[in-house]
């Protein structure tokens, strides 16, 4: 199995990119990365279904066969990233969605800038519920429409 | 016995549908979700018996011809971890039934947290069930997805920001595993178990050990082995009691089991010696980090979380020896360590009902509210760390005389780290243990709280949770009675796994027969033979 150039190149392309916006701390970056470099995943698995062209399982005299070696594409691939993107788009949905909470949530600051969990020492567990309750949005949010889609 | 396989997916899949669509009904939603996890664990049990009375079983999907659909095999590891997982749902539910039926839960109840629980069990079976890498990853990825639902159930601050954490990293692993799957499929042209152990051991010795390399950082991801763990901490806590449980007792334990499949079906015709050293210092360095984690914290859920992070490098203590008893070993330490995290997490929920809090600095003398608590606690606590009558022990003890008969000096090292670990998780839990139910409440930061005041605000625990969290510390604490026919089941297991061709040949053989027209037979003759 030879890939070819463009395909590889591609592939690298959106992974390196998808890694380097991954590792930005700010949320909408966060997501576009996941998102090209769960693209380029999906195009290596395209890649690995060898040359293109033809079509899967009828072979060139319109006969189906399941050998994929010389006469047809291979069509297991194309059903494994058929899969593959749809999980990518529910996941990328969940995550604009938690983006979105997290606007809400932090609303007035500003920015998406994912902050440092807390420190240990002070737990979460003791100090989150008081905070929480001052957060702004967040009591108005309970209940409502979007917390439903949660 | 294999028209059962499929139940333990579906049953949970139909559940989910029925409880969302009866959403506003949260007593029907119960029972529903009640019975059908009831029914699982039963199907579950049914196939382990199956499997080890008649060794694996698989069945294609849909009837196509092996190679073409999706297969699930059960053989008596899956069996094991289905039955085991299949428990700590069940006990999960009845304790969120519990929780929730009391109308002041901690938080509203969310009519999604019924569908996303049965979905979550669906995923964790068929990641178990999957007799392909591709399947394997669609049930990584249906528990995943279920599990990003139930960490930010409520959408609040805490959650949300933990949360965000929890499902970047669980993607990253999951490109990682995908991105496997993909030059596994360019390297080999297939993802079937099946296929893939004999065309992995034709590649070049480069290639193949790249392969299990990648695959092998996907599932350390998922499984938090150590410089892969940094996420768990962080957002296990923050979950609600029976989500935590729950997450706690499964999740990793999936990416375990993902790894001993990889370390012997797919690869074990091509290990390396730098494979398996690899695996040693990681196991060592899981085990010593996480234990030094637990005991610098002071919050109760972040100790535990890390005691779970730390006792993860005992099941890659067995998987890098790789021997037969190694292996057993390490499946019998994983069945006991999924049931003794959850039954923790449940009595910590407990706690945290009881006090408000479990911060150990405003924790205290709980044991004089609460000492039905605080022997739940004891219990699971001692079991953990492996003081001798319970299980926790006879697993460490295989892991110690697998590791011994090795003999090796990787073995000694992993030894030596297995020891230090289980005493400093005795230093850790009963420090924890000391801070919630001993020490004096007057010293702490809370004086107004008088004990009696603690001891009313303790009752409002509600009956059902604590039965709930009981039957697990019953079920937990029942296995040292039952350790020596578990250990040779696990021995069992693990032969399954080391058997390659036997596997190899119930996922591809058996059904080619059943491609041309052999299914109704085969299940008219499994059915004759089990009535």
């Amino acid at each position: 199995m030879s890939p070819t150039i463009v395909l590889t190149v591609a592939i690298g392309g959106l992974v390196a990119t998808g890694v380097y916006l991954l590792t930005s701390r700010h949320l909408t970056r966060v997501v576009l990365g996941v998102l090209v470099a769960g693209n380029g995943v999906n195009l290596l698995l395209i890649a690995a279904a060898g040359p293109a062209g033809r079509a899967p399982i009828l072979d060139p005299d319109g006969e189906i066969t399941l050998d994929t070696a010389s006469t047809s594409s291979d069509p297991l691939p194309q059903a494994l990233v058929l899969t593959a993107i749809v999980i990518t788009f529910a996941v990328t949905a969940f995550l604009l969605a938690m983006a979105y909470r997290t606007s809400r949530i932090e609303g007035t600051k500003g920015d998406d800038v994912v902050r440092d969990t807390s420190p240990q020492g002070r737990s979460r567990g003791e100090a989150a519920p008081p905070g929480e309750a001052a957060e702004p949005g967040t009591a108005a949010a309970v209940g409502s429409p979007q917390e439903k889609a949660f | 016995m294999r028209v059962l396989l499929p139940l333990v997916v579906l049953l949970p899949v139909l559940g989910a549908a029925l409880t969302l669509v009866l959403g506003s009904h949260p007593v029907a939603q119960r029972w529903v979700s009640v019975v059908v996890l009831s029914g699982v664990t039963a199907t579950a049990a049914a196939l382990l018996v199956s499997a080890a009375s008649d060794g694996p079983q698989s069945v294609v999907l849909g009837a196509w011809p092996a190679g073409v659909g999706i297969s699930l095999v059960v053989d008596r590891l899956s069996g094991l971890m289905l039955l085991t997982s299949s428990i700590v749902t069940l006990s999960v539910m009845l304790y969120s039934v519990g929780q929730g039926s009391t109308g002041d839960g901690e938080r509203t109840p969310v009519s999604i947290y019924h569908p996303t629980f049965l979905t979550l069990s669906a995923g964790v079976s068929i990641a178990f069930l999957a007799g392909d890498l591709f399947n394997l990853y669609v049930g990584f990825e249906v528990l995943l997805v279920s599990s990003y639902v139930l960490l930010t159930l409520g959408g609040t601050a805490a959650r949300v920001r933990a949360g965000m954490t929890y499902v970047v990293v669980s993607i990253v692993s999951s490109l990682l595993f995908l991105t496997g799957i993909g030059v596994v499929y360019a390297a080999t042209g297939t993802v079937s178990m099946a296929d893939l152990p004999g065309r992995l051991s034709g590649l070049p010795l480069a290639v193949a050990v790249g392969l299990q390399l990648v695959l092998l950082l996907a599932f350390g991801l998922k499984a938090a082995a150590f410089p892969l763990s940094g996420w768990l901490p962080d957002s296990y806590p923050t979950a609600s009691a029976p989500v935590a449980a729950v997450f706690a007792g499964l999740l990793t334990k999936v990416g375990v089991y993902a790894i001993f499949r990889t370390q012997t079906v797919l690869f074990g015709g091509v290990s390396t010696p730098e494979v398996t050293t690899a695996l040693v210092v990681v196991a060592v360095a899981t085990m010593l980090v996480g234990i030094l984690g637990a005991i610098a914290q002071n919050d109760l859920k972040r100790l535990l979380s890390f005691t779970l992070v730390s006792h993860i490098g005992y099941m890659l203590f067995g998987v890098a020896l790789g021997s037969t008893a190694a292996l057993g070993a390490a499946v019998f330490y994983a069945v006991h360590h999924i049931l003794v995290q959850t039954a923790l997490f449940l009595v910590v929920g407990l706690v945290e009902r009881a006090a408000g809090t479990t911060s150990l600095r405003r924790l205290g003398g709980l044991g004089g509210a609460a000492p039905g608590i605080a022997l739940l606690f004891l219990l699971p606590a001692l079991n953990l760390a492996g003081i001798p009558p319970f299980s926790g022990f006879v697993g460490k003890l295989a892991l110690l005389r697998a590791g011994a008969d090795d003999g090796s000096t990787s073995a000694w090292v992993l030894i030596v780290a297995g020891v230090i670990t289980s005493l400093l998780t005795l230093y850790a839990i009963s420090r924890a243990w000391a801070a919630t139910f001993w020490s004096g409440r007057a010293t702490r930061q809370d004086p107004e709280v008088s004990p009696e005041a603690a001891a009313a605000h303790a009752h409002r625990v509600p009956p059902a949770m604590v039965a709930a969290a009981a039957g697990v510390v019953v079920v937990v604490t029942s296995l040292t009675l039952v350790a020596g026919p578990l250990l040779a089941l696990a021995d069992g297991a693990a032969a399954d796994t080391l058997d390659v061709p036997g596997y190899t040949s119930t996922v591809g053989g058996l059904d080619i027969a059943t491609a041309d027209g052999g299914a109704e037979n085969g299940s008219a003759e499994n059915g004759a033979k089990t009535p």
